[in-house]
């Protein structure tokens, strides 16, 4: 029920993200959803890929620093209050998101968003009790 | 163990009895040999007959590096040219390089010395020594090898630079002692794991460190990394080049001061009073057996104290506390004196940080302004902006708490801080450009 992720630190300077994405592409590593969280001084890339360790691997042999971390991706109901219903949920068993970002594909016709939580298992079981869909890794890489 | 029993455990009233007579030749002798000396003691009222005890030697002025370009090249030296057999210069960064001659006595007492010091620090015959500090002008590459193979070691002649040959020989040929600056040994042994070469596998039992000011928690971290036992060395050109100082592998506390060719004193850097006995203040080193260019009273700028306690070791010879930072090195920022070493202590105690570090200081109208930047690496690293942040805060604080300053701390990439091949740079002060001074 869990998604990999792997985050790369990046200084604010020009050609850093060209850099990661030159370095993936060239290890035929498929970018299948990102965020970049920035502040003044730096940011931090969120990937999810098709081959999480082959990317974590050539990103570090690049002096890149690299972090894999788990996540949720949660269908999400197409249309409005679809995403208000979700985080009800979780805000009913109190689970803090972290952050979170969508998924450029849908699912069966639905929206997809990767979660970042500070209790993963309680945020899965939470919206698998409530009916919610989350998604598997492999479904995930392979969307 | 102790390469030299008899000199180096000589007891102190013995030694202090040496010190004087030697003292009292060296400045009969500059001042009937080196015109500079002369003058300058002529202009502070003061004559060679006056130096009665070692107490008197504070009577005599200092020599300081200008003195030693002022008189560029050979001017300081006190034998005529066919008598030296070694010329060493400094870089010289800023104007001219410092020239120094050896007699063949002095190569002799410098070997001694730093045969002393090998054997202090642990090592001994049968030793492959991987020597890496710089052959040529500097100091530390011929001064090392002299020690060495007057130990009977065996040497091999590394020098600096080429950092994958350098893996590749300390592999194949087994060195056991490393010498180098402390941050090379840091470089080599990252150089050697992108080999796919784990440092802490191969032979190196000892290294000797030197010719850069480093703290305690690095070498906490270099004993980690290298598995060695590391140890700090200490010396200048201008007064020897390696081998001034040594720590002692029993104690590893303080290193020894050659007394029988050296005395040391700590001045206060702003008045130059002589302090009193174990304050911290600069060093001062007037050499006495030295025969090429004998240096009386000179101001090292280096910041250390004396410790007097006597040694487990059984050497009689005092201790210098490790240097931390240079009289010059010393940063003004706001009115407050911050030596880059202390900023390393705090960076190094917290916990996955990194002591690669670059101090970066600007001037914002009547401003200073000092931006710490320090390298994130995957202990350090997290997917959350807060975690950094709090990264950020704490470093900042724990700088504030020590040093009274508040800077601006800044997070980069691993290896975006350039490493040098040779001494680290850790201060860019950018204050200078526009001021022109200092």
């Amino acid at each position: 029920m869990k998604v990999e992720q792997i985050s790369i630190f990046i200084e604010n300077k020009s050609g850093r993200l060209a850099e990661v994405s030159r370095v993936l592409g060239e290890a035929k590593v498929n970018i299948r959803a990102l965020s970049l969280a920035d502040t003044s001084d730096f940011g931090i890339l969120r990937l999810i890929v098709d081959r999480t360790d082959e990317a974590r691997k050539v990103l570090q042999a690049h002096n890149f620093t690299v972090n894999k971390t788990e996540v949720v991706a949660v269908e999400v109901p197409d249309r409005p209050a679809g995403l208000a219903e979700i985080l009800q949920i979780l805000d009913d068993v109190q689970i803090n998101v972290e952050y979170m970002y969508a998924f450029v594909e849908r699912c069966s016709g639905n929206a997809v968003i990767i979660f970042r939580f500070d209790n993963v298992d309680e945020a899965i079981a939470a919206l698998l009790g409530r009916g919610v869909n989350v998604l598997k890794g492999e479904q995930v890489y392979e969307l | 163990m102790i390469w030299n029993d008899e000199f180096e455990t000589l007891p102190r009233e013995a030694l202090e009895s040496l010190q004087l007579g030697r003292l009292q030749a060296m400045v009969q002798r500059v001042y009937a040999m080196v015109p500079f000396y002369k003058e300058n003691f002529d202009r502070h009222g003061v004559r060679p007959e006056d130096i009665r005890t070692l107490a008197d030697l504070q009577r005599l002025p200092f020599t300081l590096k200008q003195d030693m370009r002022d008189n560029y090249p050979y001017g300081l030296f006190s034998v005529p040219l066919e008598q030296i057999v070694r010329i060493h210069a400094s870089s010289g960064t800023t104007g001219k390089p410092t020239v120094v001659g050896y007699t063949r006595r002095d190569i002799d007492n410098w070997s001694e010395m730093m045969a002393r010091s090998f054997v202090a620090a642990g090592a001994h015959r049968g030793d492959v020594i991987h020597n890496a500090y710089g052959y040529g002008l500097f100091t530390g590459g011929l001064g090392a090898h002299y020690g060495a193979e007057k130990l009977g070691a065996s040497v091999i002649p590394m020098s600096g630079g080429n950092t994958r040959k350098q893996i590749m020989i300390m592999k194949d040929f087994g060195s056991t002692v490393l010498t180098c600056t402390p941050s090379y040994s840091l470089f080599l042994a990252e150089a050697a794991r992108e080999e796919g070469i784990d440092i802490r596998d191969l032979n190196l039992r000892v290294g000797i460190f030197g010719a850069e000011p480093w703290s305690e928690e690095i070498r906490g971290q270099i004993e980690e990394t290298l598995n060695i036992k590391a140890m700090d060395i200490y010396g200048l050109s201008e007064i020897l080049g390696p081998g001034v100082a040594i720590e002692c592998v029993e104690a590893q506390s303080g290193l020894h001061i050659w007394e029988d060719h050296f005395i040391p004193e700590i001045i206060d850097p702003k008045t130059g009073e002589v302090l009193p006995a174990g304050e911290l203040g600069e060093l001062v080193i007037t050499t006495i057996t030295k025969e090429g260019i004998p240096m009386i009273r000179y101001r090292t700028r280096d910041i250390t104290r004396i410790i007097d306690e006597p040694c487990i070791c059984g050497r009689t010879h005092r201790r210098l506390q490790r240097m931390s930072g240079r009289s010059d090195d010393m940063l003004i920022i706001r009115g407050v004196n911050v030596f880059p070493s202390q900023i390393e202590s705090v960076l190094v105690g917290i916990e996955g940080v990194e002591p690669h570090y670059q101090l970066l200081v600007s001037r914002e109208g009547t401003l200073d302004i000092l931006e710490v930047q320090v390298e994130v690496n995957e202990a350090t690293f997290s997917d959350e902006i807060k975690i950094l942040q709090e990264l950020s805060k704490r470093i900042q604080k724990e700088i504030k708490d020590m040093l009274g300053v508040t800077c601006k701390v800044r997070l980069v990439e691993p290896r975006s801080i350039a490493r040098s091949e040779g001494k680290a740079q850790r201060v860019v002060d950018l204050r200078n450009q526009d001021s022109g001074g200092a």
